[in-house]
């Protein structure tokens, strides 16, 4: 049952086949949740977790390969920080009176000890400002450090009480209100992310609650005392963070509190619902989505079936609708994956899934027009063929609109489909209901696209066509120059109705303004 | 009744409309016809008359909503004023069961137009069928599985509430304070943002037992988005609370929301500062508000810092008169001369875009003393913005303790501005150039900024060229045409020699804006003889902009120099080589003798709304287009 992870890399590549080198995700989880697992059957395969952490060293690589990035090129390289919008007004200097390390203590005064540190551990530093408490930042930093060693060496040490103590020395840490981006229109493209000031801290805090969570001595059964349904709440928020390095810890610390917290998982897919759903409709402002969906992947790889109808719904009315939003770019690999595991848990959802799609095609922005059709195709590629029967008119109509855009990408991509031999055995089986969608289009642009790629490419697709079923190629070559006669016919017979009504409006106002009598 | 029977009258010719086609054009492939054919949704009902509509568009329209959220948004628009086509209020509630399932659909702008029109409708409905008919839909949106149905009933329980029986008032109350609870944010959102609106319907005593407690819910939401809305509903109820009753009822939500964890509640608390001074009143101001006020300038956040700012001149405005100065002296202005040098751009600009309101507040004495210094200071601040927005309130200290007193720093910060790299700073600082003038007189103005008015002339963008000669014609109107012919003339007919065709060309637009204001003398006898010669140019764009002046300042010529002096030369261009050369001495030779109003020489001058442009304006080679100007002159 584990996530084949060539197979994402395949998928992955493929969707930024366009933009080689602009890969974000920089750890994506390759293992899966299953419905009523026990959770110590929960381990990340160990490549994975070796990418995991070699990950968290490396920030993930944000380079562009864009012909076109003035903007990119003006906002050369600058380093923005920002503090976490927790700090009032400075007060006095911070005071903490070193503790001798964990180690040079006997073992009985450890747990106490270690209960000391994490108290110390609590007070929260000013990073904007660069010269207060340094030598107490400093010590705070190599005591978390300690901590973070000790918590993955040492046994015996968490004991019921480092519990509630673990628990709020993070929640002081990383819980805050996430500071205002600092331009309006922030472009996660373009722009340089803010980076986390605190950062020094903040990793070591993280890095310390994920070596808690895998510890061999965690317990669920008592953390979920503490770990409850506010903390995931204010864990969510944080995904809003624009610092990428934040993010990719957050990813596995979700990740690891959706595997050990049974009790956990329906409202953290309820949250996270929610939290799309505000993405969406409401502010179309969410740093974190992509995270957010690399997560659900490997939850929805993990559904039993038959899906419940929550899942169904999710994806729907949740998944479904993230296609429109404006930055879909930043999302759309992980996106597009959580959909086909979707339809490969369950094809009878393919009909909703394509009409949905159909529903939001994008009608001006052809670098999203592009993106739907590298979707579509991986539908296609594992769409059963009883499936693609039931849509095959309205997708056919839309690759024909394609097909005849002016965009030349669009068009390539759509033409494309051609060359895929799983979608052309299909086009084949059903040639007689897909060409006369098609052939209109292909007809017309094989004589007046601009572009000479797309009218060789198109000419291709008719040779296919011709092959596939020559007799109906031969018809509709026939009946082209009727066929298009007959369609101006019936467009002016529809300018002549709506005439008509309009001079009926006109008799019915004057005469109901009291001008004719009736 | 009377409408009925005429609906009824035009029944007859329905049979050619049959219902059938209609529906065809409603669901034609082609998204854009079924837009085209939703939004005349109206003549298709009127089409089959009201009996039909009712019984068979309606059905199909509730039955077939799926589509693509444009045209549902174009249906919910249409419904809201489908009442006469259904046949008047006593059907009105036919058209519930379609809205009703717009009101349920995801994308945020179809449901709320299918609120707002459902809003709308509920006014025409009787007493009886908004029990009958519009509570029942209420409340089953209120209860509905998915959040958004639950969301569209927010908005809708204020329009029936005061007009249905006190059962059903309570029903109604008891719904809306489920959805305060409910465990999707987007329905409590929802909920917090109609809280107000639903108070000011509410009867006082249930403001007090319900409203509060629901307040105070919401003001403290784990979710800031649902918090920072409460704010907002803040403002309405304490406006409609008894004085003595805001201390123990609202103010404890108010004060924590002004100290809030979150930037954007502090925020929101910041920007309805004002509306929230005038709903407490003086006393809890000078109490609570005034702190509350300092706290947020010197907030930690340059957002909530720049809101604050904005509100500085309406605070102090509206502080009680008995201790407003104190207050301002001792309270509000150490913070304003903090924010002076903030660190965020924003801040200062807001700011600066208020602070000089605060002299006519504080008087001469205390304007000179403690405010001159920080508008000096503003007016070097490195931030355009920031000067700009100080030049453009002028007036405001002119009133108080004259210019005079700042001119010298004033000086300057013009001409900086004036010369700035980003056109949009030049621009913004022509259009106060009339006001700056009249406050600062002729002579101040003929020594230091007459070079600049005439520098911006040659500016290498054209929407400041445009400005400057905009500018120079209200410069006439104020100091008159004999100030005019001795400074200004000369130098814009000076440039009819200029070696580039775009300045030439900026002559005949100073030409256009002037001759009204200069009058008959000074256009007849300095500027038509500058124009004429302009007919020989060799690049084609001035010679049709030849023929254009002369259209314009006909009206101000007198007709013997129409005849012997202006017709020839038109004609002369009429046989150009150029077409766009020939249309347009063509335009002035059948509109020469129209009398132009001053509105249309405005609209050209200004580049005007597209519409009022002839038809050509598009073939036309516009002088924002250099490059295929410059090939025009090679040809």
């Amino acid at each position: 049952m584990l996530f084949n992870l060539p197979v994402f890399i395949h998928l992955y590549e493929r969707l930024n086949s366009r933009n080689d080198g602009r890969c974000r995700t920089s750890n994506p989880i390759h293992y899966v949740f299953q419905t009523d697992q026990s959770p110590s059957s929960l381990e990340p395969n160990r490549a994975s977790r070796r990418a995991m952490s070699s990950a968290a060293t490396t920030p993930p690589s944000v380079d562009k390969v864009d012909g076109f990035s003035r903007k990119s090129v003006r906002k050369a390289k600058q380093k923005r920080s920002q503090s976490s919008s927790q700090f009032r007004s400075q007060g006095k200097p911070i005071e903490l009176t070193p503790l001798p390390l964990l180690k040079d203590v006997p073992a009985p005064e450890q747990p106490e000890l270690f209960l000391k540190k994490l108290q110390q551990c609590c007070t929260v530093f000013d990073f904007m400002d660069t010269l207060s408490d340094l030598k107490m930042k400093e010590y705070k930093r190599s005591t978390l450090n300690e901590l973070v060693d000790y918590v993955t060496v040492s046994r015996g040490y968490l004991t019921e009480q480092a519990y509630p103590e673990v628990v709020k020395m993070v929640s002081y840490n990383i819980f805050r209100t996430l500071p205002p981006s600092d331009s309006n229109e922030f472009d996660p493209e373009e722009d340089e992310p803010t980076l986390e000031a605190s950062w020094p801290h903040l990793q070591l805090v993280y890095e310390f609650f994920i070596r808690f969570l895998e510890s061999q001595e965690f317990q669920p059964s008592i953390a979920k005392k503490y770990i409850d349904q506010k903390f995931v709440l204010q864990l969510l928020e944080l995904f809003d963070s624009e610092d990428p390095r934040e993010r990719d810890y957050l990813k596995t610390v979700l990740h690891r509190i959706y595997g050990k917290f049974l009790g956990l998982r329906a409202f953290i897919r309820k949250q996270i619902n929610n939290i799309f759903l505000r993405f969406v409709y409401e502010t179309e402002h969410f740093n974190g989505v992509a995270e957010l969906l690399e997560i659900l992947g490997s939850i929805i790889n993990g559904f039993a079936l038959p899906l419940k109808a929550e899942h169904k719904q999710f994806l729907v009315k949740v998944l479904i609708p993230l296609h429109t939003v404006r930055s879909l770019s930043l999302f759309h690999a992980q996106l597009a994956y959580c959909i086909v595991q979707f339809l490969e848990k369950d094809p009878a959802l393919t009909e909703p899934v394509i009409r949905g799609l159909l529903k939001f095609w994008p009608k001006t922005c052809s670098q999203k027009e592009v993106m739907y059709l590298g979707e579509l195709e991986e539908i296609l590629d594992v769409i059963e063929p009883t499936q693609f029967v039931k849509i095959q008119e309205p997708l056919f109509k839309q690759i024909s609109r394609c097909v005849s855009s002016p965009h030349f990408q669009v068009a390539e991509r759509a033409l494309y489909y051609w060359n895929n031999e799983y979608i052309m055995s299909l086009i084949e089986e059903n040639s007689s209901v897909i060409l006369p969608i098609m052939f209109a289009s292909l007809y017309r642009i094989s004589k007046e696209h601009w572009n000479p790629a797309i009218v060789a490419l198109v000419y291709n697709v008719l040779k296919a066509f011709m092959e596939m079923n020559s007799t109906l190629f031969d018809e509709l070559t026939a009946t082209y120059k009727s066929d298009r006669q007959r369609e101006k016919k019936k467009e002016k017979e529809r300018e002549e109705l709506w005439k008509k009504l309009g001079d009926l409006e006109l008799k019915r106002g004057l005469r109901s303004d009291g001008i004719i009598p009736t | 009744m009377q409408h009925k029977s005429k609906m009824a009258g035009a029944d007859g010719d329905d049979s050619l409309y049959p219902i059938a086609v209609l529906i065809d054009e409603l669901r034609n492939e082609d998204v854009q016809l079924r837009l085209n054919s939703i939004k005349k949704l109206s003549t298709i009902a009127l089409a089959l008359g009201v009996e039909r509509t009712r019984t068979e568009l309606l059905p199909f329209l509730t039955d077939t909503i799926y589509d693509e959220d444009e045209v549902l948004l174009a249906l919910a628009e249409q419904l809201g004023n489908f009442t006469m086509l259904v046949g008047g209020p006593e059907y009105v509630h036919c058209l519930l069961p379609p809205l009703e399932s717009l009101a349920t659909v995801e994308e945020t702008v179809v449901r709320d137009k299918a609120v707002e029109s459902l809003r709308k409708i509920s006014q025409e409905h009787s007493p009886v069928d908004l029990e009958v008919h519009f509570e029942p839909l209420v409340k089953r949106l209120a209860s509905g599985d998915w959040f958004t149905s639950r969301t569209s009933a927010c908005g809708l329980f204020s329009v029936c509430y005061p007009r249905v029986s006190s059962t059903v008032k309570a029903e109604i109350r008891q719904h809306f304070r489920t959805l305060c609870s409910d465990d999707t944010p987007m329905v409590r959102r929802a909920a917090a943002s109609k809280l107000g609106e639903f108070a000011k319907v509410l009867e006082l005593d249930y403001v007090k037992s319900d409203i509060i407690s629901l307040f105070t819910a919401l003001a403290s939401d784990e979710q800031d988005s649902v918090r920072l809305l409460a704010v907002e509903a803040c403002v309405s109820i304490a406006t409609l609370l008894p004085q003595e009753d805001l201390e123990t009822l609202v103010m404890p939500t108010l004060r924590q929301a002004a100290e809030d964890k979150s930037w954007r509640v502090r925020y929101m608390v910041a920007d309805k500062f004002s509306e929230l001074q005038k709903a407490v009143g003086p006393e809890i101001t000078k109490n609570d508000l005034v702190p509350a006020f300092q706290n947020l300038l010197k907030d930690c956040e340059a957002e909530v810092r720049a809101a604050a700012a904005n509100k500085v001149k309406e605070f102090c405005e509206n502080l009680p008169e008995d201790s407003r100065e104190t207050i301002i002296m001792t309270h509000i202005l150490p913070c304003v001369k903090e924010l002076v040098s903030d660190t965020n751009q924003h801040v200062k600009s807001a700011l600066a875009s208020v602070i000089m309101g605060l002299s006519t507040i504080l008087g001469k004495d205390n304007t000179v003393e403690h405010l001159l210094p920080l508008f000096l200071a503003q007016l070097k601040d490195e931030c355009p913005e920031v000067r700009l927005n100080i030049i453009s309130n002028l007036d405001c200290v002119n009133e108080v303790i004259g210019i005079r007193q700042l001119s010298q720093s004033l000086l300057p910060a013009i001409v900086e501005l004036a010369e700035d790299a980003k056109w949009r700073v030049r621009l913004a600082i022509i259009e106060y150039m009339p006001l700056l003038a009249g406050q600062l007189g002729v002579e101040f103005f003929d020594e230091k900024l007459n070079t600049l008015c005439m520098a911006w002339l040659i500016d290498h963008v054209y929407a400041i060229r445009e400005a400057a000669t905009c500018n120079l014609m209200k410069l006439v109107e104020k100091f008159g045409a004999e100030w005019a012919q001795n400074t200004i003339v000369p130098k814009v007919l000076g440039m009819a020699n200029d070696p580039n065709y775009l300045h030439r060309m900026t002559t005949l637009f100073c030409i256009n804006a002037l001759s009204e204001v200069c009058g008959q003398d000074i256009t007849t006898k300095q500027m038509l003889p500058v124009v004429l010669k302009m007919s020989n140019d060799q690049v084609a764009n001035v010679r049709f902009n030849v023929a254009k002046s002369l259209q314009k300042i006909g009206p101000v010529l007198d007709s013997n120099a129409l005849q012997t002096e202006v017709k020839p030369v038109l004609e002369k261009l009429d046989t150009d080589t150029d077409m766009d050369v020939k249309y347009f001495a063509q335009e002035a030779i059948s509109g020469k003798y129209t009398t132009l109003s001053i509105f249309f020489l405005y609209e050209v001058a200004s580049l005007g709304p597209r519409s009022k442009w002839p038809i050509l304006y598009v073939s036309e080679r516009s002088t924002m287009c250099p490059a295929e100007c410059v090939s025009q002159c090679e040809r």
